[in-house]
């Protein structure tokens, strides 16, 4: 096979990798995967900053500034953007918080039971500022393809990735395609 | 006007009784035309307007328009088909549908409807309005985070259970579903978890409570067959009761 | 401050007069909140328990309606017209003024109670604005010096009936009089005429005549009629739409103000032709100030024969009028809304077929016609379809009331018979330097300076009466904002692509305003705006993006010069999102902010 292989970058943003595992759940097609891409940036390479590549895929919303950051990073690499599993589409499960007061979600936090010593609201700026809401990456940059579920699963993630990587407009069957 | 007749449905001829709308004739015929205001046995409503068709060349709802002899219906067209889909993408980004936190999920027809027309994504930039959410009744609880407004609870309780329990109250995009009762709560109205009113939600707006999860992942409604064959099974019951 | 009433005396007194009828709701709702302020809860319970009706539907109807609320807007509410018309005429500047003035934000009562101020959809001043309503009366051609007195007013606590006369006089501003407002009419002469000629020689008459509805759809009006006519039903109704809520319209206010004979004398010959006993006329609540005025109309008429039983002496010629208000809601200029809203309900467009002419108020026949329709039908009674039909053109016979605003001298209503060019209106107004002409208000048709010769009629720019004029200092693009701001703000909400489509258009339209609007925004809008015009319950919904689209295509310049960023620029400030939490934990630093990089 003489061809390039696929540049592919991930990262999770607002999620809880739950995605990611999917991800992984492709178990031995994983080999089959790898025979067509390589990874840039993503959890499983450790690789810190995203390079130049083929497809991005995000899991996660945007809930705070660093999100922004690493969004932006990867909509100005990759060629194609993903938006990977219901919190990137919607915001999903974080943006149950977007009709609760921000101080509110604080106090709770840090100050209430459980919270900080001494109750403090740490102040330090390795900690990324919070949003006033959760949003999904498509209100933030522009994104290509969107692949719904919480988690997609190992099989949609699979037929969407061979879909897409095969230059086929990515199609999910009944069963495939959830929002849950 | 004869008892009968007969027109076509995207190429397809179609029977009808006197009286029958486009909904009712092509649903006995086997044809699956998305919606979700409407229910088989209900007054025709008309207002999500999933179920628009092109008849005789003009948009109409196939839930409110009666059929007649010779019409020209399409109803699975590629611009149709699109625009369904926008209407639901409205319909998701209007409310606050958390569907992973939703205990409807997976019988839920505001979700078996965006996998029918095929919905990816809400698209357009979300409202995530303030809305309340009412657990004060003893057995239902009413969440109008994920109310669509179709108002089949408010006929259901008005028409059916001969309470009403349920109106709109305010216009445009802050219309909200409003209960019976001098402090809004649903506790105090005579609502009960066996109304028609709490059975018809489409959504996760009213539901019992303490039946949350009850089926397993994989094994609910929508997860077993597409709404597009659920509808017409449903129907077909319904009308095999009725007659029965 | 005057007293209010307790709930209970307020709400048994109104329910009273209406008969304890729950058709009535909406016009029972005016008369609780004029008394109480607002429409607090228990009065809502009281309402329900007096009207024997579930307190869902009155709190329903009670919350629909734009001029009802549930808190007080005090002793003084002061709403000023939001056209965008009225603000070329410093609207913005006057609501500002008067707010200094009495120091206080608008949209908040102020801290004594007092008085409160806002803003409202076009109350139809355009020819004299800034307007504003206070308590629903018209306070017309404001200007700094009118407010310090109104200012002055509210702080003495002046009640409404000593303030001075002045300021509540309404011009009619007639330009240009025709056949409609220009010859006297003798009341009483066109009933004769039907008495002696017949209810179906009346009616072959309007049928020669090619009277077309002049609410704008242009529907035959002896059609309308003659079904009617056919229609099955132990009653039947007359109801004459004077909801004329489309901005920019005022022409309406002038008939009903000078020439409501000749109203009523349409409506008393369609009760003939039909076999009506009973009328209604639907006020917009935005004219209160006409009602005193017309039910004096309406007792002469009564006393001269010309209404009540026995009309003119013929037996079994009854019929009588009811005047119902309207409360906010520009959707019930939509005949089946104004039924629905007649009936005591929220203005909801009905489900149609089937249509009013068999099954209108309260499921009965009902002739609904537009103010400017009746007026046409009671002069071609008088004078004969052939003389109607002589005026105009082929298919839009007769005259047409315009009404003129904005960039014009001569601002008013203009009478033209159908077929009038936009470049002769527009010289004949004293409109030097037009840019465009919004014919037909928000959902009609936006005429730019390349197609002046168009003619006004149903064959090429239909209209029901408004002709705002834009000058080419103008930007077309906030003519457009503000009018998808109105229609979002007067979606009824019944069905999706309206109630959530008018809302996410403003929404773009305002992204653009900022400078974050981007081509992505142009495909969206132009997606959201089929859709809205292709799925819509009525036409409220089907028109509703007009102004953008037409404004899009004539004037694209003023779209592309907001266009900042070819690709994608999201619609909410990114920093400023980030604000609340900075505040929180008292950061600054870099990471506390996202600067924003130009392209």
């Amino acid at each position: 096979m003489g061809e390039r292989k696929l540049r592919v970058a991930t990262a999770s943003l607002a999620g809880c990798f739950g995605c990611h595992m999917s991800l992984l759940d492709i178990d031995e097609r994983l080999f089959e995967l790898l025979k067509l891409v390589e990874f840039d940036r993503t959890p499983l390479t450790d690789i810190k900053e995203v390079g130049a590549c083929d497809i991005g895929l995000i899991e996660g919303g945007i809930c705070n500034a660093e999100n922004v950051h690493v969004l932006k990073a990867f909509r100005a690499n990759c060629r194609t953007l993903v938006a990977v599993g219901a919190c990137a589409i919607t915001g999903g499960v974080p943006a149950m918080r977007n009709n609760v007061d921000l101080w509110d979600c604080f106090q709770e936090i840090y100050q209430y039971e459980g919270g900080t010593e001494g109750r403090v609201i740490p102040k330090d700026r390795e900690l990324p500022l919070p949003f006033d809401r959760v949003r999904p990456i498509y209100e933030v940059v522009r994104v290509d393809y969107f692949l719904p579920g919480c988690p997609p699963s190992a099989d949609a993630i699979w037929k969407f990735l061979t879909d897409l990587i095969a230059g086929r407009e990515p199609v999910l069957e009944h069963g495939m395609l959830h929002y849950d | 006007m004869s008892g009968a007749g007969a027109f076509t449905l995207d190429g397809m001829a179609i029977a009808y009784r006197d009286g029958e709308t486009i909904m009712e004739a092509a649903t006995e015929a086997g044809v699956y035309i998305p919606h979700l205001c409407h229910q088989p046995g209900f007054k025709p409503h008309g207002s999500c307007k999933l179920c628009t068709v092109s008849i005789n060349g003009r948009n109409g709802a196939a839930c409110t328009v009666r059929a007649q002899d010779g019409m020209t219906v399409l109803n699975n067209t590629p611009e149709l088909n699109d625009s369904r889909r926008a209407l639901t993408e409205m319909l998701f980004v209007e409310g606050n549908h958390i569907c992973p936190a939703c205990e409807k999920s997976g019988e839920c027809q505001l979700q078996a409807v965006g996998y029918f027309v095929g919905m990816m994504t809400p698209r357009f930039d979300h409202f995530f309005p303030a809305r309340d959410l009412d657990a004060s009744h003893p057995e239902v609880l009413l969440d109008r985070n994920r109310c669509i407004l179709c108002e089949l609870c408010v006929r259901a309780s008005r028409d059916m259970d001969g309470k009403d329990v349920f109106a709109i109250g305010g216009r445009g995009i802050r219309a909200r579903l409003i209960v019976n009762s001098p402090t809004g709560l649903l506790a105090d109205t005579n609502l009960s978890a066996k109304d028609k009113a709490v059975a018809v939600c489409p959504v996760g707006a009213i539901l019992v409570k303490r039946r949350a999860y009850e089926t397993p992942i994989g094994r609910r409604l929508y997860d077993r067959q597409p709404i597009s064959e659920v509808a017409l099974e449903e129907a077909k019951t319904l009308k095999g009761k009725g007659h029965g | 401050m005057p007293r209010i009433a307790p709930i209970s005396e307020a709400v048994g007194h109104s329910v009273e007069r209406h008969g304890a009828r729950p058709s009535h709701l909406v016009q029972i709702l005016r008369e609780v909140q004029a008394e109480l302020r607002c429409l607090p809860g228990p009065a809502l319970d009281e309402l329900a328990r007096a009207l024997r009706t579930p307190r869902v539907r009155v709190e329903s109807a009670a919350s629909f309606y734009h001029f009802f609320h549930s808190e007080s807007h005090g002793a003084y509410e002061i709403l000023f017209s939001d056209n965008i018309i009225d603000q070329m005429l410093g609207k913005r500047e006057m609501m500002q003024y008067l707010c200094k003035l009495l120091w206080l934000q608008p949209g908040k009562l102020s801290e004594d109670g007092l008085v409160y101020v806002e803003s409202t959809s076009d109350i139809g001043m355009a020819d004299q604005g800034p307007a504003a309503l206070v308590n629903g009366h018209v306070l017309p051609s404001l200007d700094e010096s009118r407010l310090e007195l109104v200012a002055g007013l509210i702080r003495d606590q002046k009640p409404l009936a000593r303030w001075p006369r002045m300021l509540f006089e309404v011009a009619d501003n007639v330009r240009k009089a025709g056949p409609l407002l220009g010859q006297a009419f003798e009341p009483g002469s066109a009933l004769r005429k039907v008495l002696k000629q017949g209810a179906e020689r009346t009616l072959a008459e309007l049928d020669a005549s090619n009277l077309r509805g002049r609410g704008g759809a242009g529907f035959k009006t002896a059609v309308k009629w003659a079904s009617c006519r056919r229609a099955q039903g132990s009653e039947k109704h007359v109801v004459c739409n004077a909801d004329e809520g489309e901005p920019g319209t005022f022409k309406d206010r002038v008939l009903l103000q000078s020439h409501a004979d000749l109203v009523f004398e349409g409506m008393t010959l369609a009760a003939r032709v039909i076999g009506a006993s009973h009328g209604m006329v639907y006020l917009r609540g935005e004219y209160l100030y006409l009602l005193q005025r017309l039910e004096a109309v309406l007792a002469r008429r009564r006393k001269d024969g010309l209404l009540g039983k026995g009309i003119l002496g013929e037996q079994g010629f009854d019929f009588d009028i009811e005047i119902h208000l309207g409360a906010g809601a520009y959707i019930c200029g939509e005949e089946s809304a104004l039924i629905e809203s007649l009936e005591g309900k929220p203005g909801k467009p009905r489900n149609r077929p089937p249509y009013p002419d068999t099954f209108g108020y309260l499921g009965e026949p009902t002739g609904v016609n537009n103010v400017e329709t009746f007026a046409c039908a009671a002069k071609i009674a008088v004078h004969g379809g052939a003389w109607f039909a002589g005026m105009g053109t082929p298919a839009s016979t007769g005259s047409k009331l315009m009404s003129v605003s904005g960039d014009v001298k001569r601002p008013g209503v203009y009478e033209y018979p159908f077929g009038v060019s936009v470049k002769q209106v527009l010289s004949d107004c004293g409109a030097g330097n037009a840019q465009a002409v919004q014919v037909g208000g928000p959902s009609g048709t936006c005429v730019s300076w390349r197609e002046f010769d168009r003619r006004i009629c149903f064959e090429d720019v239909p209209t029901a009466g408004a002709f705002m004029v834009f000058s080419r200092d103008r930007d077309m693009f906030e003519v457009a904002r503000n009018f998808a701001h109105f229609f979002a703000h007067e979606s009824c909400g019944f069905c999706t692509p309206c109630r959530v489509g008018t809302s996410l258009l403003r929404n773009h339209m305002d992204k653009l305003a900022a400078g974050k609007g981007s081509a992505y925004d142009m495909v969206q809008m132009k997606r959201l705006m089929h859709i809205m015009l292709t799925m819509s319950h009525c036409g409220l919904g089907h028109t509703a993006a007009n102004p953008v689209v037409q404004t899009m295509e004539k004037f694209p310049d003023a779209y592309e010069r907001r266009l900042r960023n070819l690709d994608f620029e999201p619609a909410f400030d990114l920093d400023g999102a980030l604000q609340t939490a900075r505040l929180i934990t008292g950061r600054d630093d870099e990471w506390a902010h996202i600067v924003s990089k130009q392209p």
